[in-house]
């Protein structure tokens, strides 16, 4: 090189001028430094924004779900209506228009109402909810024929979303939904403390309905759990087997890596194709019925099966080999080792793993579409093959309905659904703490 | 009789199947003291007769499930008239459909015609018929070769042996299932996708510009030649994966580098769970965010400064998806960057390069083949997800880059196809599964592509 001849001066200068431009630079270097770091740190805090903004806006919305208007009513069970025949025939009971009492309270209650149209927009105020209530009480104790309850019955939906603020009271009458004049009586009816917000059992307890303040989850929730239970019962014990298998038992050859492949495959293809899946094989060749929980529970085992293969292997990976020397060692063939010691401390993390994957399987609607669970369905399933609908996509058939009320129930469904998420993955979180072993 | 009654009873009898079995090992050997005289444990002796008792009569009984309801069906329609035989199979299948809901008693006897009503009489017969002859066989197989296997039991039966290679198979049958859920999967889109391509040419699905599956009723409906031209869905498709990864790559990349090399410990400890409840929640949860949140306030905001943005614009879709693929991208970062050994950095540091150029210049490159990887995983989950689509994209088929107009995609116009009521002759239904064999296929290749860089990455610094 060339300055190998250079004098110590010389040196002396290279090395200042170095320095210089380091320093002259570092200025800069600084800036870039913080410069970056501010982008991680925006990043992270675009992220917690997006959390905090998802979880606001669907609270925000669906937090007064717990309330529902009730309107307060004097029933008069008019012997005349209810059970003219006065033979208190079951029959007769249970076809009576009951609907007619309600009519009757609400007039009683505004009595100077009067022509067609206006005694039908005062009938609107309730829902028609009541008339099934009030049937249901008439069938239950026939003595009530003839004598006056005062009893709180569903109000209408648009009541319900001015009682909770969601119609704005100073908009033009044509684009608020509700005409001054109901407007009148709703507030007369709160003046005399005769419409209030209750808890909201209906949400609860019903089905699914066209009229939003009717339709509820419990019809969803029980196909979720009709679904999840075929799911369960089918993908816990076969991805238990397959990864006891794979792992404690299964040559490394070809076979065993081509299972291997398509269980990591499996695992990434989309839910979608599953859905495919089981309209191709379980409904067109097998002849299933379409929107049974045990197609559902099919198609999601399928699904989740990669997931709970993968966790349980990594639970056996998790045994040390000593346990399994020590079984051999004392004479124990090779399923007895895994049977009686590998398994049993392998099953906290196999649980884990399970949890996780139902909770996948709780969240999925996009195969359930496929296979005709998205159907309108008022009754609650009563079994495997009873047609029903799920928890996510109840979520996506009122998100799809115009009605503004359903909004609220839209946000309330997720609220549940999100409910559940949550104690089942802080199961396996605790699980997971509670019989995590260190070796 | 019930399948459930007949099943529970199976199960009762294979109980007591593993009772007789032990209790004979034991009387053959003299009772418990002479246990150590029998080859295996007793339990083994009356598992190895249980487990002959149960399998064979419930694989019996689960074939005879799978194809009673067939037979029964082409025996009724045997026993009824030529005419309604001569029927085309669509109009056939209408009869045997009243039959069957005269059967269920979904509708009132007078409702039917009269041969309806023979052949319902005929159906239940025959169904009830086919039950008791289940109950029979499947029975009798439990009880034959329960008591045949009860019969050899002897002391130098190698019980334990046996049960242990039943349980083997067992194993080895479970962990097959993944192979055939593959198959499944390939064989039934692509059987589909083929009588498709027989009804449509290949290259006019690939290619051709024109998507409207509509197909008419009538001959002379306007617009009834229904096109099955899949590029824009293709376009569509792209699009609103590509707006995703813009939101999806730099947000995770850039908090998975904040995370691993600049967070303090407790703060990482805190915010990686708060991130990673992005990935726990339901798919349908962000289309009904980008539908009813996000959508309009674009639309909002777009009039506010006088753009004209759909109301189910790729934007919105777009970028919620993105929102929930961010976990994917910063979590597979985190665990390539976290993986590149501290020696490199230390190298770096020890040159003089500050935190952020060591992470530019050698962390990022090191970890980059990894990265790469993740992303296409998480391009594989844009191009594959549908719930947000399907509620926040459009459905009309729009050849557009304009991420402000609505788009559809594969997976959107798959679902429109297939939900409600198919038809497995028409091209419409069938060009679903033609769409489902696309997605398969790319999915599938981006997968393996991924999978396998990323594993090769591992390897090296392990």
């Amino acid at each position: 090189m060339s300055d190998t001849d250079l004098g110590p001066a010389a040196v002396e200068n290279a090395a200042k001028r170095t320095r210089r431009l380091v320093e002259k630079s570092l200025k800069r270097r600084y800036r870039a430094e913080r410069r970056f770091r501010a982008y991680g740190m925006l990043a992270v805090a675009l992220g917690l924004v997006f959390v905090g903004f998802l979880f606001s806006s669907i609270i925000s919305t669906g937090w007064t779900i717990f309330q529902q208007s009730y309107v307060q009513l004097d029933i008069r069970y008019d012997a005349e209506v209810v059970d003219p025949a006065g033979e208190r025939d079951e029959q007769a009971i249970s076809t009576a228009d009951y609907s007619a009492l309600i009519k009757a309270a609400l007039r009683e209650r505004f009595p100077d109402v009067e022509g067609r149209s206006e005694r039908r927009s005062l009938y609107g105020l309730a829902s028609d909810a009541g008339q099934f209530e009030l049937r249901e009480r008439v069938m239950a104790d026939p003595d009530l024929i003839g004598s006056t309850q005062t009893l709180w019955l569903l109000a209408d939906d648009r009541v319900d979303l001015l009682m909770k603020g969601k119609i704005d009271r100073d908009l033009p009458e044509d684009q608020r939904g509700l005409s001054d004049q109901e407007l009148g009586w709703i507030d007369s009816l709160l003046a005399n403390g005769r419409l209030d917000l209750r808890f909201n059992r209906a949400f609860f307890t019903n089905g699914d309905s066209r009229e939003p303040e009717q339709a509820g989850v419990w019809g969803a929730v029980v196909g979720s759990f009709f679904t999840l239970l075929v799911t369960l019962l089918l993908s816990f014990p076969i991805g238990v087997a397959a990864a006891v298998y794979l792992e404690e038992f299964a040559p490394r050859n070809r076979v065993t890596d081509f299972i291997e492949v398509n269980i990591n495959n499996l695992a990434a293809v989309p839910s979608i194709v599953f859905g495919l899946l089981g309209l191709a094989v379980f409904i067109q060749l097998f002849g299933l019925p379409r929107s049974a929980p045990v197609v559902g529970g099919l198609v999601l085992t399928l699904m989740t099966l990669p997931t709970i293969i993968i966790a349980s292997r990594a639970a056996l990976k998790g045994v040390p080999p000593s346990i399994r020397e020590a079984a051999l060692g004392m004479g124990a063939s090779q399923v007895q080792t895994v049977a009686h010691h590998v398994l049993p401390l392998a099953m906290p993390g196999m649980l884990t793993g399970a949890i996780i994957g139902m909770a996948r399987a709780l969240g999925e609607s996009a195969p359930l579409l496929m296979i005709g669970m998205v159907a309108f369905i008022v009754d609650i399933p009563g079994g495997l093959t009873d047609p029903s609908t799920v928890l996510p996509v109840q979520v996506y058939l009122w998100a799809d309905s115009p009605e503004r009320a359903f909004l609220e129930r839209t946000s309330g469904a997720i609220l549940v659904l999100l409910g559940f998420l949550l104690i089942m993955n802080a199961t396996a979180v605790i699980l997971r703490q509670k019989f995590e072993r260190r070796w | 009789m019930q399948t459930s009654t007949l099943v529970l009873l199976l199960l009762i009898l294979s109980a007591a199947a593993y009772r007789a079995g032990r209790f004979r090992s034991l009387s053959l050997v003299g009772g418990l003291r002479g246990a150590r005289n029998l080859h295996s444990l007793p339990g083994y002796y009356g598992l190895l007769t249980a487990l002959w008792c149960a399998i064979p009569s419930l694989l019996i009984l689960a074939l005879w499930h799978a194809v009673d309801g067939r037979i029964v069906t082409q025996m009724v329609v045997a026993g009824m008239s030529s005419e309604t035989q001569a029927l085309p199979p669509g109009q056939l299948s209408l009869v045997l459909n009243d039959v069957r809901n005269l059967v269920a008693g979904a509708i009132p006897p007078e409702m039917a015609s009269l041969e309806v009503q023979a052949a319902a009489e005929r159906y239940i017969r025959l169904d009830s018929l086919s039950r008791l002859a289940a109950a029979v066989v499947c029975l009798s197989i439990a009880l034959g070769v329960g008591g045949a296997v009860w019969l050899r039991i002897s002391p130098n039966l190698r019980a334990r042996n046996r049960v242990e290679t039943i349980v083997r198979g067992a194993l080895i049958a479970c962990s097959t299932i993944a192979i055939f859920t593959t198959v499944g999967i390939v064989v039934s889109v692509l059987f589909e996708a083929i009588r498709f391509f027989q009804l449509v040419p290949v290259t006019e699905f690939l290619f051709g510009l024109q998507w409207s599956p509509q197909l008419a009723i009538r001959a002379d409906q306007v617009g009834s030649s229904g096109a099955f031209g899949a590029v824009p869905l293709f376009t569509g498709t792209l699009l609103i994966a590509g707006i995703a990864m813009l939101v999806a790559v730099p947000v995770g990349l850039f908090s998975a580098i904040y995370l691993a090399e600049y967070a303090a410990r407790r703060v990482r400890a805190v915010i990686k769970p708060v991130l990673e409840v992005l990935a726990g929640i339901p798919t349908v949860v962000y289309g009904f965010f980008a539908a009813l949140v996000v959508g309009p306030m674009l639309r909002q905001s777009g009039e506010g400064i006088g753009l004209d943005v759909s109301s189910e614009s790729a934007l919105a879709a777009g970028l919620v998806m993105g929102i929930m693929i961010i976990p994917f991208v910063s979590s597979l970062a985190d665990d390539m960057i976290t993986a590149v050994p501290r020696s490199l950095r230390d190298g770096s540091y020890g040159l003089g390069a500050t935190q952020s150029e060591t992470i530019r210049r050698v962390v990022f490159p090191a970890a980059l083949p990894g990265i790469v990887g993740g992303v296409l995983l998480a391009i594989s989950r844009a191009i594959g997800e549908t719930m947000i689509v399907v509620m926040a994209a459009g459905l009309g088929a729009n050849l557009t880059a304009n991420p402000l107009e609505a788009v559809t995609t594969v997976t959107t116009q798959i679902v429109t196809l297939l939900v409600g009521d198919q038809e497995f002759d028409s091209p419409k239904t069938l060009a679903a599964f033609a769409l489902g064999l696309v997605l398969f296929l790319a999915t599938l290749s981006l997968n393996i592509i991924a999978l396998h860089v990323v594993r090769k990455y591992r390897e090296q610094y392990e």
